[in-house]
């Protein structure tokens, strides 16, 4: 990683159940609405589907699903974060989406040696906002599939 | 020159590429050592970096590289840990790397810098590593590696002046072809005016013809597609208008986007002549450095295909085409000795089939060494001792293709540190290709490559399944069957559980696709719907129906590779969007069949048997009735002579004489068995029986089980009849009725026999 002098960055910020995720907002394309998607059958449970984003086709994948959380209530459209990936933009399915916030790196704590899993995997660390962590998500392992 | 200026244009391009791309793969390493995946894609750049600069004579690049990949070899196969002196060194080798690429940019020489502090680093480096902190070890080597220096400086000159006879014979069009020996002895062979011919050539060539940037071209293919989505909807509009000027504009509109469609593609179609050009030198340089001879024969170069396919098998076939001169063909002393002409022959053969474009790489060398492979997979705990002395030979023989193998007993400087088959093999798969191996001990090695033609448009059906669109694929489609009401419950039988229908006498396997994708439970017999669809598909030598809910139309659609996702899924060619916007599901006909048993393996090596013998045999297949005696011996009977199959049960049994009888439809059937005699049998046994009817006379011939029906050539490529052949891996026997009749009923007149 860089050198952490007092850097502040910002970031996209997202709810997924009661977690507060953010990811670098560089690596975000864009914020979406709920999109109709079309399912793969035979694919991992966290594939939601494919959807047209202006001619390119993404796939979607459930947060939830991804981090081992209950599925979302059906009657409840989910977001899309689109992020860039080196095969090209994925979206992730969120429940919410909240502001972009700046954050001092000086507040970053990497994740504790008890979290452990997938779920450490998936967390570069923490941001110690004043009434909650803010959880930064490791995007590359959170759409790398298994071979 | 021009020939060779394009080789070394296009090498500075892609290295500068992989150049940036290591250094941020090395600094990505620092943070993670231990990610093997980087460490192997790092290693395989500059392996090609130097493979590609020894053929260019940069012999300083080379060095470089080559200290630099020595370094690498145990950093990959986790002996070695990456620290950051380690990874100074390796900066510092990508910075000398780039630093020559520039002179050679500038000047076509590689400048005069000295690049032996370096290599010595990165020697020590190596020593460091092996033998913990020995430094004699490592300023012994470095003196040697200095003093070798020098002696290259004097070859830089060399680049400029050697390759312009070379490249001539590759230039032009026709001597490729058929000349017998295009490269191996090039001087000899040039044509005297083919200098000037290819200089002429090139000189109108470039007059005439732009560089285009292919990203533009993507680009252009991209908007293309996008514009034969938008005519298949204002098409689809238009239906319902009456509007004559709008019928008429869209009509213009419709023409217009076809030819710019298929001109958009002819720009990106290229002969693979252009992909193997370069392939006849290299076999040249590499058999001088092995000692061996080898001709190149080249079949087929006029097949196109995509440019961006071309530009991805470019490395796999010189990666195989090294292998195959390397490892494959023997030196000449060993093919005198074998009884083989000294010189090697590469066959190099390129045809299109079944929207496919195939490659085959053959040579007629020694074939690949099992044992050794199974040897070299224990040895390098590819595989369990256990699990190797199960594999077959062409399982053994696909090990070769898995990442850090190699069986060459030394590394050369050519290949043998097991690093270009998986590079093969990972290339081919990314641009939706495969790779298959075959070896013949003895007789040579073939590796065929399958890809498709073009990534972009092509027509397929829309099918529809539990509400879901799916597109098939035109080329693998034969024809569309429904069948109404009751129909489908009677037209579609069993053999066990398995649904079948018979099409014009051939018994179709019936596929569900909504089985297949696995969003229904497998359906129990009888459990049919109102009325069905068949859509009647090919892979490869077998049909088979596959049954969706709705046809719903045919349509040009734009390809999308499939994503990250969901390209490990076999059942999925690929993506499209349809002319609603909405996504669908492009499906893999070959993928299904093989998910559903209609592909297996060895029906696939069946087809390979066949293959082989397909120039000199032209469809003689016959339907085999497959039977198999108590004691698993397993025999074949040509259908045409059976007239039923019949069950008895032993109690239906009675003693006429010597032989064994039954009641058959009012008639006295003898038994006979099938390994002649006519031997007593156990109490409650049903007795599976062949009806063979000669003239008026009719003789049950008892089996042991039957076991499948099959289509196999009954005879050889001279037409003779085979007694005994290989069906579904096992030794099979052919059996004549007539014969079998004849010896156990010798009074009866075989002249009935229908011949």
């Amino acid at each position: 990683m860089e050198n952490s002098t007092v850097r502040s960055e910002s970031y996209c910020t997202f709810r997924v159940d009661d977690l507060l995720f953010g990811i670098e907002v560089q690596q975000v394309q864009e914020v979406i609405r709920s999109q109709p998607t079309t399912r793969v059958p035979l694919s991992r449970s966290e594939v939601h589907g494919l959807m047209n984003l202006r001619g390119q086709i993404v796939s979607a994948l459930s947060l939830r699903q991804r981090l081992g959380l209950e599925p979302p209530a059906a009657d409840r459209p989910s977001m899309n974060v689109v992020i860039r990936s080196p095969d090209g933009p994925i979206s992730l399915l969120v429940d919410e989406i909240g502001d972009v916030v700046e954050v001092d790196q000086d507040r970053f704590e990497p994740p504790p040696e008890t979290l452990q899993g997938d779920q450490r995997e998936f967390t570069r660390g923490a941001f110690k906002l004043d009434d909650k962590l803010l959880l930064i998500l490791n995007t590359e392992r959170v759409v790398h599939v298994a071979a | 020159m021009e020939g060779f200026d394009e080789v070394i244009t296009e090498f500075l391009v892609e290295s500068y590429e992989s150049l940036d791309q290591l250094d941020s793969d090395l600094l990505a390493l620092e943070d993670a050592p231990e990610d093997r995946d980087r460490l192997a894609s790092i290693f395989r750049t500059v392996h090609t970096i130097k493979g590609t600069s020894g053929f260019l004579a940069l012999p300083k690049l080379e060095r470089v590289a080559h200290v630099g990949e020595n370094l690498l070899v145990p950093l990959r196969d986790g002996d070695l840990r990456l620290n950051s002196d380690i990874a100074d060194g390796l900066l510092g080798m990508v910075d000398a790397i780039r630093d020559i690429l520039g002179h050679v940019e500038g000047s076509g020489a590689e400048g005069d810098k000295d690049y032996a502090e370096l290599v010595e680093k990165l020697q020590a480096l190596l020593e460091e590593g092996k033998f913990g902190n020995d430094k004699d070890a490592s300023s012994e080597n470095a003196p040697a590696a200095a003093a070798e220096q020098p002696a290259d400086t004097d070859t830089t000159v060399e680049p400029a002046a050697q390759p312009e006879p070379e490249e001539a014979p590759v230039d032009a069009p026709e001597p490729v072809t058929q000349a017998p020996t295009p490269v191996a002895t090039p001087k000899a062979e040039v044509p005297a005016d083919s200098g000037s011919e290819s200089n002429e050539r090139s000189h109108s060539v470039t007059d005439s013809t732009v560089r285009i940037d292919v990203e533009l071209l993507d680009r252009l293919m991209n908007l293309v597609g996008e514009l034969v989505l938008s005519r298949n909807q204002i098409l689809q509009f238009c239906g319902e208008t009456e509007d004559a000027t709008m019928i008429a504009a869209s009509q213009r509109l419709n023409l217009i986007t076809t030819e710019l469609q298929e001109g958009v593609m002819k720009t990106r179609m290229q002969p693979i002549r252009k992909a193997w050009s370069k392939l006849p030198r290299v076999v040249r340089d590499l058999s001088a450095t092995c000692g061996k001879k080898v001709e190149v024969r080249m079949e087929g170069e006029d097949t196109e295909l995509d440019k961006t396919i071309l530009e991805a098998i470019k490395d796999p076939l010189t990666h195989i085409v090294r292998n195959s001169v390397d490892h494959g063909i023997e030196p000449p002393e060993t093919r005198t000795a074998n009884g083989k002409r000294d010189e090697g022959i590469l066959f190099l053969r390129a045809f299109h089939e079944g929207g496919q474009v195939n490659i085959e790489i053959a040579d007629d060398g020694g074939g690949v060494n099992t044992e050794r492979v199974r040897e070299k997979a224990i040895e390098n705990g590819i595989v369990s001792a256990e699990q190797a002395a199960t594999m077959n030979e062409r399982e053994l023989t696909s090990l070769i293709l898995l990442p850090g193998f190699s069986t060459a007993a030394a590394v050369t400087n050519v290949s043998g540190r097991g690093v270009g088959m998986d590079v093969v093999k990972t290339n081919i798969e990314r641009i939706g290709g495969t790779l298959d191996i075959q070896s013949t001990p003895g007789k040579g090695t073939t590796l065929r490559i399958k890809i498709p033609l073009t990534l972009a448009i092509v027509p397929a059906l829309i099918v529809k399944t539990d509400s879901d669109q799916y597109a098939i694929p035109q080329v693998n489609l034969l024809e569309l069957v429904r069948l109404e009401g009751s129909r489908a419950q009677e037209e579609i039988e069993f053999i066990h559980n398995v649904p079948v229908y018979r099409l014009r006498e051939n018994l179709l396997p019936l596929v569900y696709l909504d089985e297949q994708l696995g969003l229904v439970p497998t359906r129990q017999r009888h459990d049919e719907r109102h009325s069905v669809n068949i859509v009647v598909l090919q892979a490869e030598d077998r049909q088979f129906g596959l049954v969706v809910d709705a046809i719903t139309d045919t349509q040009e659609i734009v390809v999308k590779p499939p994503g990250p996702h969901i390209k490990n899924i076999p059942a999925y060619a690929g993506t499209t969007i349809m002319g609603d916007g909405t996504v669908a599901l492009i499906l893999d006909v070959i993928g299904i069949a093989q998910k559903s048993g209609v592909l297996t393996e060895h029906r696939d090596r069946s087809l390979v048997d066949k293959d082989a013998a397909e120039n000199s045999r032209s469809g003689d297949s016959e339907s085999l009735l497959i039977v198999e005696s108590d004691d698993g011996l397993r025999s074949a009977i040509r259908l045409s002579t059976v007239s039923r199959l019949e069950t008895f049960a032993t109690g239906q049994v009675e003693q006429s004489g010597h032989s064994s009888v039954v009641q058959y439809r009012g008639e006295i059937l003898p038994l006979l068995q099938l390994g002649g005699g006519c031997s007593s049998y156990g109490e409650d046994e049903d007795l599976h029986t062949v009806v063979y009817t000669a003239g008026d006379r009719s003789f049950g011939v008892v089996v042991g089980k039957i076991v499948d029906i099959v289509h196999e050539p009954a005879s050889d490529a001279e037409g003779n009849l085979l007694s005994r052949t290989v069906i579904q891996e096992r030794v099979t026997e052919f059996v004549d009725l007539s014969e079998v009749v004849a010896r156990a009923v010798p009074d009866f007149d075989p002249q009935w026999s229908a011949a």
